[in-house]
Order: structure tokens, then sequence, then C-alpha cells
């Protein structure tokens, strides 16, 4: 006869329980202190949260924030790979690359790009040295604030990414490079298809946080008058002096956004665990759905 | 009389000042075995390496079925090989490692439906169903959508072992197959590579099992701190070793 399952008591944490009262006691006090607080003027905040510039201002730093990270990866695998490559004029590079852009506060390398127009009043390309000029720009016409903000912040997202792309190559076991390249794989190929799969494990959670900063950090674009989300309330409260409601409307949509970033990480990271180990963890909507079927079964047998 | 598979005369490797092969002479004809057998650090890896190109060897003659491996003679004069060549150079060569080495992001199937894809511009859906041919026939015709941490070690190296034979290869290197191994899981690893020598594979295979040497190798050879100590058939070398640095070692592993 089969034994009948186990049905232990769980082991108790009575310090959790004290400390998770202690929060939520100091959490409560603390929203209600702001929810009460006059001064912040929830109706206020509350008319501007989806007024049409703010809504465009959200949309500029989600578009400017997709852009960087898509040319700051694409700079960043670039960069690492040639990092890694046997040929030292290319590794060079990267170096130099690397040790620029990681140099630069952001914020000083947006003013550069901005003003270097002035440096640079017209783009050409042709032959180098002074020679005969296949297409020639003007600068200023070129470079407006928004493309200035966007080449700044992809190059200085490459080089970030650069490391974090390296780090990941090298966290890759060496014998998969073997097995890759004696199966006669080319070494662009076992990058493609061996090494830089599996580094995704290590290459997706600081990418995710990468990405946060860079929502953040689109904010520095108001320096140089580009309407982003920040710049927007920062019109609008430059007229009607409504400092604080028009901060906090952005506060709120930048957490909305850093949320639902930290959502997708989630998402993505476990689909990169794939073969790591041999069972995925549940997802939270999967933990919520097992705990609801736990409880209603237990009280079913009560 | 035809040429060899594997023909070393030889060959030197040095890691800067440290030299692990100090000549090394063998011939492997074509369809034959040959087990390498010696103490842990004595170069077998390395020379198993530098026959796939993994390693460039620095003196000596090294050739598989006819070219030189890593360079080309052009008149007189030795040129390196383009990378891309290597490559090439490597796609007939199937290498067995003793820590498998199978890719964990992929299924079994697309490990080894991979490189012929990739490499040889293999169609998936052919690629996919010699892959899972090459399965079955290592025993494994139900495993091919389980990832390698759902497999055992023996069934992992049996993944790789069809991993390599994928690739249609005239040569098999096989570099401590079932060290790796529980030793129960050996003989499932065996089996298959026993299989395989009886259909007239070229087989080069570093191990420790003297009962697979002495039933499937046609040449033994005994190696020592980067040289060869001993070679011949099975028979000679592993029941009557002339070496006193052999009889040391078999006693060691038997
Ligand atoms: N990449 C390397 N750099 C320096 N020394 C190495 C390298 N690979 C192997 N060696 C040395 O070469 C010797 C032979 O190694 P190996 O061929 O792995 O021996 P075996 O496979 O017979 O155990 C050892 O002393 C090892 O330390
Ligand atoms: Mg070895």
């Amino acid at each position: 006869m089969r034994p009948d399952d186990i049905k232990a008591v769980p082991v108790r944490h009575p310090l959790r329980w004290v400390g998770s009262a202690v929060t939520f006691v100091v959490a409560a006090s603390l929203i209600n202190s702001a929810v009460n607080n006059p001064r912040i003027q929830w109706g206020t905040v509350g008319d501007y949260l989806f007024d049409q510039r703010v809504l465009d201002g959200v949309f500029l730093t989600v578009e400017l924030t997709i852009m960087c990270m898509v040319v700051g990866v694409f700079l960043g695998v670039l960069m690492a790979v040639l990092r890694l490559s046997p040929n030292p004029v290319l590794s060079g590079i990267s170096w130099l690359y690397i040790w620029f852009f990681r140099g630069l506060p952001r914020l000083v390398l947006i003013l550069f790009v901005f003003f270097i127009s002035a440096l640079y009043p017209e783009i050409t390309v042709g032959v180098p040295f002074g020679g005969h000029a296949f297409l020639s720009f003007n600068a200023n016409d070129l470079i407006t604030a928004f493309i200035a903000g966007f080449v700044a912040l992809s190059l200085s997202e490459g080089a970030y990414m650069a490391e974090i792309v390296r780090a990941g190559l090298i966290s890759v076991d060496e014998g998969q490079t073997e097995a890759a390249q004696a199966l006669g794989l080319s070494r662009i190929q076992t990058l493609r298809f061996v090494t830089l799969p599996q580094a995704m494990r290590v290459i997706v959670p600081p990418t995710g946080n990468e990405t946060i900063s860079m929502l953040k950090d689109t904010s520095l674009v108001s320096v140089i008058a580009v309407v982003d989300l920040l710049y927007a309330v920062q019109l609008i409260y430059a007229k009607n002096y409504k400092q604080i409601p028009l901060l906090v409307v952005g506060i709120i949509w930048y957490l909305a956004l850093t949320s639902v970033l930290y959502v997708i990480q989630y998402y993505i990271e476990r689909r990169f665990g794939r073969g790591g180990s041999r069972n995925l963890p549940p997802t939270p909507i999967q933990r919520l759905r097992a705990l609801v079927s736990r409880s209603s079964s237990t009280r079913g047998e009560a | 009389m035809s040429e060899p598979m594997v023909r070393a005369a030889g060959v030197h490797k040095r890691y800067g000042s440290l030299e692990v092969l100090k000549g090394i002479d063998i011939e492997v004809m074509p369809g034959e075995v040959m087990c390498i057998l010696g103490p842990s650090g004595s170069g077998k890896s390395t020379f198993l390496r530098c026959i796939n190109h993994l390693e460039e060897i620095n003196a000596g003659l090294l050739a598989v079925d006819g070219e030189l491996v890593g360079y080309s003679m052009k008149g007189d004069v030795i040129h390196a090989l383009h990378e891309d060549d290597i490559a090439k150079a490597r796609e007939s060569i199937g290498m067995v490692f003793q820590r498998f080495n199978l890719f964990p992001h992929m299924t079994a199937l697309d490990n080894i439906a991979l490189a012929p894809i990739k490499v040889k511009g293999v169609s998936k859906a052919e690629a996919r169903e010699k892959a899972a041919r090459l399965l079955t026939q290592v025993g494994l015709g139900d495993r091919g959508e389980s990832y390698p941490a759902q497999l055992s070690g023996g069934q992992q190296q049996r993944v790789a072992i069809a991993r390599a034979l994928a690739m249609d290869p005239k040569l098999m290197l096989f570099d401590e197959p079932t060290s790796a191994l529980d030793p129960e899981l050996v003989g499932e690893v065996l089996k298959v590579m026993r299989d395989l020598a009886s259909q007239g594979m070229t087989m080069i295979v570093v191990t420790h099992e003297i009962g697979f040497a002495k039933a499937v190798a046609d040449t033994v050879v005994f190696m020592d701190d980067g040289v060869v100590v001993e070679a011949g058939a099975p028979a000679e070398v592993l029941d009557n070793p002339k070496q006193d640095r052999t009889k040391t070692f078999l006693r060691q592993v038997s």
C-alpha cells in the first residue's frame, strides 16, 4: 500500500511577520502624508496627467529610449566582437571607443554633439583630406537637437553595452567554441549560433538595467530643448508655476514606464534561461493561479 | 597501397617554452582504429587538437587524407592557411570531447542539425530528418526534443557522437569520451563507438578503457611526456608491453 503524502507543518518565520508589519505601517503613513497633503494639489496632477503636451513628451521619451537602446545594443555587440578579435587593429579601435565614450558624462556628450555643428558647419562625405565631395550637408540642418541627443546617448550606450556583451561572451565555456569550430563553423557563425545565444543569459539582466537607466537619462536632452517628458512638464510649470504637481505628473509617468520595463525584462530573462536549468520557474501569474487553486482545494477538503 | 588517413612525422608542439609534443610519429590507415593511452599531461589531447587544427604545430609534418594540417605547400614554401580553409578542413573531421560540449540552448535534434544547415547548406527538413536517423542509430530516437540538461551523461555523449557524424566525417577523434561518465553509463557509449568501428570508420580514440582497446583497436599507442613510448597491435602493447613505463601505467589503470 502506498503511504499517505507527507503533510508537514511549514517552517514559521515570526520575524518576517514583524518586519512586514513595521514596513506596512511606515509605508502607509508615508502614502497618507502624501495623499492628504493639499500642497501636492492632486487635482492639478489629475488635470495634467493626460494633457496632450505631457503625452507627447511621454511618447518622445519612449521613442528616444527605444532608438538609443537599439543602436546602443547593436554598437555594443559590434564593439564586443571587435574587442575579442585576434586582429590587434580591430580590438584597438574598440578599446579606444569604449575608453572615450565611457569616460565622458552623458550630459557633456549631448552638449558636445549638439554644438559640434559650430565646429564642423559642413559635413562632407567624399575623398578624405580635401578631395572631391560626393555629399555635403549643412550641420545645423542635419544635427537637430533630437538627432544630437539620439547620437550622443546611442554612442554612450554602445560603450556600456560593449562591456556587458564582452562579459557575456567570455562567460561561455570555451568548450562551446571548440565544439562549434570542430564542426566547421566559422568564427562569425560560432558567435551567432553558439556563443552569443548562450551569452544572452548574462547579457540580458544588465541590459534591462541599461534600458531603465536610458529611459531616465533621456531627460538629459531637456538641456538642448528637446521636448521629452521632463521638458514638457517644465514648459508647463514655467507658465503656471505649479512645479510640484507637474513634477509629480513626471514621476508617475517615469515610474509607470520603468514598471513596464521590469515586466518585459522578467519575461525576456525567462526566455533566455532556456536549457540552463531543467525547469523554468513559474511566472507570477502561474504562481498566483497555483495559489488560488491550492487554497480552493484545501477548502474543499475541509 | 592507399594513403594513410593521418600521418604524423616528427610533430612538435610548444606552449611558450613548454614542449608538450616532442616528435610524434604515427600513421593511421583508412578504416583503422587507433587507441592512444597515456598518463594525464602526456600530450594526448594536444595531439588530437593538432589533428583537428585547433592548435598549430611548431615543427614536423601532419597530414590528414594527404592534406597538410593548417598549412599548404606551394613549391617549397609553406603558407599558413586562411581561417576559412581551416574551417573547411575541420568539416570532415569529427571530434568528441570528454565533457560532451553539447550546445545547451538547443535540443538534441538542433545540436545535430546545426552544422549541416549552416556549414554545408543542407535544407532544414533534410538536416533534421538525418539528425533523427542518427539519433536512432545511437539509440536515442525518442529524445530529439530534449535539451542536453535533460539527458544523462551517457545520452549526451551519444548525441555528441551523432552531432559529429552528421557532417559525414572521414575521420573521428575521441578525447576520453567516457572519462566524465558514471561507470554504469560507459558501456552505452562504447557500444556506439564499437558499432562505428565495425562500419569501417577511421577513428583515433584517447581512452583508458583497456577492454575497449583490446577489442576494437587495430593499433594501440602508449604516450608519455610528449613522445610515443610504444606502439603496436593491442596484443603486443597491452598484453606484452616491452617498456617499463607502459608496464607501470597498465598496472595503474587496470
Ligand atoms: N593552452 C595551453 N597552454 C599551456 N599549456 C598547455 C595548454 N594546453 C595543454 N597544456 C599543457 O600541455 C601538457 C599536455 O596536455 P594535454 O595534451 O591536455 O595532456 P593529456 O590530454 O595527455 O592529459 C600539459 O602539461 C598541459 O598543462
Ligand atoms: Mg586530455
